[in-house]
This record gives C-alpha cells, structure tokens and sequence, in this order.
C-alpha cells in the first residue's frame, strides 16, 4: 500500500519543528506502525538524510517506549500501544500525520521523542509501598477480596506512556496519577501511607505543570490499557478525605 | 524552580483537585437553587394575583424572625459567594490548562483530523464559552427582572405583567431561549462532572449512570425554564 505521512520533524528542544511530508510507497498491511517508520527511516539513511527519532522498546505493548500522536489521536485509531497497531487499520493512500505527545510537561527531545521524567517525578512522590525487604511472605498471609484485587490490577496495568496527556484537553496527568492511587489504595499493602500518598502524588502532578481533570474522558478513550475513568473519582475522594482527616 | 514554601497538605489544598471541588460544590449550590427558581417560575401558569403573591411571599420568609426581605439577602450572599467560588477556580484551571497544553487546549496537534477528539461532547468542549454567557445572562436578568431597571415592552410593578410585556418581544425571548439552551448545555457536562469530581464515579455502570441522570435533570432544569417565555411568545399566554 501507498501512504503519504507529514511527520513532525524538530532537531532540538530549542528549534521550534516543522510537518515534512514524505511518500511510502511499498507498505505492508501487516507492518507494524513502528516497523513502517523503521522503513521510513532505512531509505532516509540511505538517501543521507536524518532518520526520524522515536521512542520504542519492546514493541509488544507492554514496556509504555512508543507512542505518538496519530492523525490527532494518541496512539492513533486502534485502542492500543503505537507498536501494536498495525498498517491494515489504514488505507491504501490515506495521509497520516504523525506527531509527538504535546504538553507543557512533556517536553520534545527530538521529532517523535519527549521527555517523560514528570511522570518518574509523581511516582517518587508516593506512587509505592515502603516494605522491608526479605523473603516473600506467603501467598496467603494477607487476605484480600477478590474483587479489590481485580480493580487493584485493573489499575496496576498502567504503562506510563502518557497517551493520558496527549489526549487530554486540559493536558491532565490524571489518569496516570489515578491508576497508581488506584492500584496501592485497593490493597492492604497501600493503606498506611494512603493519605501522605495522594497528598504527594497530587502536589507533584501540579508541580510539574499537567492540567486539572474535567471529567471529559478522552484520556481513558485514548489509554491502551482502558484504565477506567472512575480511578480519578477515587483520586479526588482519598484527596479530599485525606485532606479532612489532616493526614498526610 | 520555585522553592516550596507550602506544606504538602497546604498545597494538596490548593490543588487542581481541590479547585475542581470548590467548582463542583458551588455549582450544586447554584443548581439547587435552580431548580427553586424553576419551580417557582412554572406558579405563572396560576395566573397574575397567585403569582405576584407568591413571588411577595419570598419576601417573608421567616418573618418576623428575620427582617421583610431577610431570607432572599441571606440567599442572594450564598448566591453571590458561590458565582465568585466558581469563576475563581474556573479561571484559575482554565489558566492551567492553557500551560499545560502548550496554550491551545485541544488544538495543539498540527493535524486537521479527529480534532474533537475520539469520544467528547459538545457540552464539554462548550463548558467554559458557555460559563462566560451564562454569566452575562444574570447580570442581564438581574438588572431585568430583579431590579427592574430594564424593563422591555413597559415598566410595571407586577412581575407578571413584566414577564408578559418581556416576551412578546420576539428578541428578547430569543435572548433568553440561548441563555437557558447554554445553560442546559453546561449542567449537562458539569453535573455528571461535579459528581465525579466529588468521588461519586465508581464504576463504569455509575459514570453511565450518572451522564443519564446529569442528561435528565439539564433537559428538565432547561424545559421547565423555557415553557413560560415560549408559552407568552409562541401562544400569547396572559396577554
């Protein structure tokens, strides 16, 4: 299939980039997006020009490297990871545009790639559980409900990417804040430092500049990972229970 | 970077969260008091003397034990700060919106395709516009039927005979049918969205729920505003 791509083409996080378009024309539909963008890139070196950086890593949909914008969608129309989308969900000849994550907090590396370091920020501000280490206690030695645990890794499944943010309008990181909150706050594990967590969390989520939530959704439409809209309820609750109880 | 000088609840308590539920709490106070006033609007349909004493009543709320007039002041200062709590933190998430989406909202992306997006509606992509007409519409509406210091189609002390002169003026109640259709817009997306905001979202079946329910009450809160005027304008109702 033929495939014209305007892709955003940006040196350094100084230079103010551009769209470039450029032709395929020999693309497989079974090709991955990341593997069209591999061939973008062979014949741009072999033609000498700069290839397109972007991020990648396991190409399996699990490690949360890749993702880019996709005709304005985050990882572009399937609901998956960029790497697990594939050319036969587009048309012989279709226009694709192609762009970095856009955020305030996300600032742009190079072409595709941003920096997500914000996001390794809001973990370190709470987003785990202090435990001792040793041996593994026993499997059954902490109960916990079926369905908290379900919920719990419902939420834990959260990879980072970031499409959250690209989707937002408000460029909220909420989605992600919330899914961490989500998964510790279910699990006994998470409970005592449940409202120092939040508290946290949230501070270094507007610290690093994201957006507020309002509730409009396109976060969880756009996450790979279909982590639930309801995670921010539960965000805000524990925020503003925390801040009544005067912990944290 | 700034030094922090705030205590991490401090600042918790100044969060986009914390914004977000002084919006949604003054906003459900508004609401409230909404539906009242709609409730109160439809006493037209009982004709000019029960309306016009009804509308004398308010004034006596609680009489003697707050002074003639006291309990509608007591209303309009609740009122007032609940305007006031809910343009702040408008202002103030639309502000860090705007940064943290490179100062273009939903438009930062080059391409012209999907640019509303996979899944949003139009009542939440028209929130803030909306929330800057209806605040225009009660300053209007105020100085109105409040005050009294508008007074198109004849001034008159009775409310309504006022109502009446107002609407048979084609442009005045087109005035009020876009003011009541952006508020019925903006309860749409900000009910179901206070409600989240306030920890009530806990499922998927609830968001579903609660976007019926927020749907529901802006049609019945729009409806019930809109059938006096159109009433007076279309059928000539008291006139």
């Amino acid at each position: 299939m033929k495939i014209n791509l305007r892709v955003w083409r940006q040196k350094n996080p100084e230079i103010d980039g551009k769209m470039v378009d450029y032709q395929l024309d020999d693309v497989s539909e079974d090709m991955s997006f990341l593997e069209m963008l591999d061939v973008l890139n062979e014949s741009l070196s072999v033609s000498g020009e700069e290839p397109v950086a972007f991020d990648h890593d396991c190409r399996e949909g699990i490690c949360g490297s890749c993702g880019v914008v996709i005709n304005g969608i985050a990882h572009g129309p399937e609901v998956t990871t960029t790497c697990q989308l594939h050319m036969r969900s587009f048309a012989d000849g279709d226009t694709i545009d192609v762009e970095p994550w856009r955020s305030g907090s996300f600032p742009v590396v190079k072409d595709l790639v941003v920096d997500r370091s914000s996001f390794d920020r809001i973990i370190q501000a709470g987003g785990y559980v202090s435990a001792p280490t040793g041996t593994a206690p026993d499997a059954h030695a902490t109960p916990v409900p079926k369905k908290d645990a379900d919920h719990a890794f419902d939420a834990a499944t959260c990879i980072g990417c970031g499409a959250c943010v690209a989707a937002c309008p408000n460029g909220s990181a909420m989605l992600f804040t919330a899914a961490k909150i989500t998964h510790l706050g279910l699990l006994p594990q998470g409970q005592p430092e449940r409202d120092s967590r939040v508290i946290g969390m949230v501070d270094q989520h507007d610290a690093e500049g994201f957006g507020g939530c309002t509730q409009i959704g396109e976060c969880t439409a756009a996450c790979p990972k279909g982590i639930p809209l309801h995670t921010i309820s539960r965000l805000n609750k524990d925020l503003l229970g925390a801040l009544a109880r005067g912990e944290g | 970077m700034a030094i922090k000088t705030l205590s991490p609840r401090a600042q918790a308590s100044r969060s986009t969260v914390a914004l977000k539920a002084l919006m949604a709490v003054s906003g459900l106070i508004m609401v409230t008091y909404l539906l009242i006033h709609m409730y109160g609007n439809l006493k037209f349909f009982q004709g000019q003397e029960r309306f016009d004493s009804y509308l004398e009543g308010l004034r006596n709320i609680l009489y003697p034990y707050l002074p003639h007039g006291g309990a509608l002041w007591i209303l309009r200062v609740v009122l007032l700060g609940a305007v006031i709590a809910h343009a702040y933190s408008a202002v103030a998430l639309w502000r860090r919106a705007r940064t943290a989406s490179a100062r273009q909202g939903a438009k930062r992306y080059h391409s012209n395709q999907n640019r509303r997006g996979v899944q949003r509606s139009y009542a939440s992509f028209t929130l803030r516009w909306g929330g800057i007409i209806i605040l225009a519409f009660i300053v209007f509406h105020i100085l109105h039927f409040t005050a009294g210091v508008l007074h198109p189609g004849g001034d008159t002390d009775s409310k309504y005979q006022a109502m009446v002169n107002s609407f048979s003026i084609w442009y005045v109640t087109l005035a009020y049918v876009v003011a009541i259709l952006a508020v019925g817009f903006h309860l749409r997306h900000g009910l179901w969205s206070a409600f989240a905001t306030l920890g009530a979202n806990t499922s998927t079946k609830r968001r579903r729920n609660l976007n019926i329910f927020a749907t529901v009450l802006a049609v019945v809160i729009a409806g019930g505003f809109l059938v006096p005027p159109l009433s007076i304008a279309i059928f000539g109702y008291g006139s």
